[in-house]
């Protein structure tokens, strides 16, 4: 059971992937399947700080603890950092396609957008 | 392909993406016992390599930094790209009767918040390397400012705020600088994005050299990205519908 916990947080991590993924997959309108993408980005996030997690490990800021001290990986932590935001101005450019996709079809259901149009 | 067929084969496809997720989890380290030397290394000659007490934004702005310019023109891709897909739209000028915004005690506590978010984002962004912040949280927290010009003021006097042009100027330079300042130590014969400024002391604002002013440019891209969105996005709104909906 031990070793089952010790994989626990990474499987959380697959359990939010496949959420926003199940979403997606029966998404009935666009604004819907945007917020789904951006839940399936949320487990990398929980994938990351897991994978770089250090039990009594300190914040990786050297302030008032030595260098070199037992702190959880800085590394990981930079990667997520620079994709929040990221994350927020391409939901943006999405949410601007459903809008452009309105504005052209009327509808904002996948299944009604199959038209092409040039 | 109906929705009900749609469903049974995304679940046979989650089942086959569990097994292998599950596969690929079993044998990783156990959880918070992380091995990886990287990070450690980092740890440990960080703050003496480049006098920069908050490792993460070490990482962000020098040791990996140009992953971090992809990153920032991934955001700058992205905010061109709503920006061109919500232009033209040729509106009708507003004809409703201005709008005066709310009451005197909104306006003035609104004016409080305004300028304690704005010194609050500048003071994330001067600070990242010396503890957490950094360009992307502070430039965020600069833009979400202008959010209360619009709650308090009207649409108009958000528009000067974000007026276009020099907010747009902004942006590119933000952009343009870390290009820069990476750029300057191949003059010098050193590779791309080499710490090639002053280090200084430890713990000082003006510390850990190019990575305080690759900060302050990133939060300038940010701060500016974000305004042009927020921009964007009101005028879209408020012209579609004609007048501003603010009960």
């Amino acid at each position: 059971m031990n070793s089952f916990l010790e994989i626990y947080p990474y499987l959380i991590a697959g359990w939010i992937f496949l959420c926003g993924l199940y979403g997606i997959a029966t998404s009935k309108h666009l604004v819907h399947t945007v917020v789904c993408l951006a839940v399936m980005q949320t487990s990398t996030y929980v994938l990351l700080l897991n994978v770089g997690y250090r039990i009594h490990g300190a914040a990786p800021v050297f302030v008032g603890i030595k260098p070199g001290a037992v702190t959880v990986d800085p590394v990981v932590q930079a990667l997520m950092l620079t994709d929040v935001v990221v994350e927020a101005t391409v939901v943006a450019l999405m949410l601007a396609m459903a809008v452009k996709a309105h504005d052209r079809a009327g509808t904002l259901s996948p299944d009604d957008l199959r038209m092409m149009r040039g | 392909m109906n929705s009900k067929w749609r469903t049974i084969v995304f679940f046979i496809a989650a089942a086959g993406f569990s097994c292998l997720y599950f596969l690929g989890v079993k044998n990783l380290p156990p959880w918070g016992h992380y091995r990886g030397p990287y990070g450690d290394l980092i740890s440990a000659v960080g703050v003496y390599e480049r006098h920069a007490t908050d490792a993460v934004n070490a990482i962000d702005y020098d040791y990996r930094g140009f992953d971090t310019l992809g990153e920032e023109f991934i955001l700058f891709t992205s905010v061109l790209g709503v920006m061109l897909l919500l232009r033209e739209m040729k509106r009708p000028p507003k004809t409703s009767p201005p709008d005066k915004g709310l009451s005197d005690a909104v306006k003035a506590s609104a004016g409080a918040g305004f300028a304690a978010l704005v010194i609050f984002g500048i003071y994330m962004t001067t600070h990242g390397q010396l503890t957490p912040g950094g360009g992307f949280q502070g430039g965020v927290i600069v833009a979400s400012a202008s959010m209360l010009v619009y709650i308090a003021e009207n649409f108009p006097v958000y528009k000067q705020i974000t007026s276009h042009p020099l907010v747009e100027i902004l942006e590119s330079l933000g952009a343009g600088f870390y290009v820069i300042i990476g750029l300057i130590p191949l003059v010098l014969a050193e590779p791309f994005l080499t710490n090639w400024m002053p280090l200084g002391k430890t713990g000082n604002v003006f510390s850990s050299g190019t990575i305080a002013a690759i900060s302050a440019s990133v939060g300038l891209e940010v701060a500016a990205g974000f305004l042009l969105l927020g921009y964007t996005y009101l005028e879209e709104i408020i012209s579609d519908t004609g007048e501003e909906s603010r009960e």
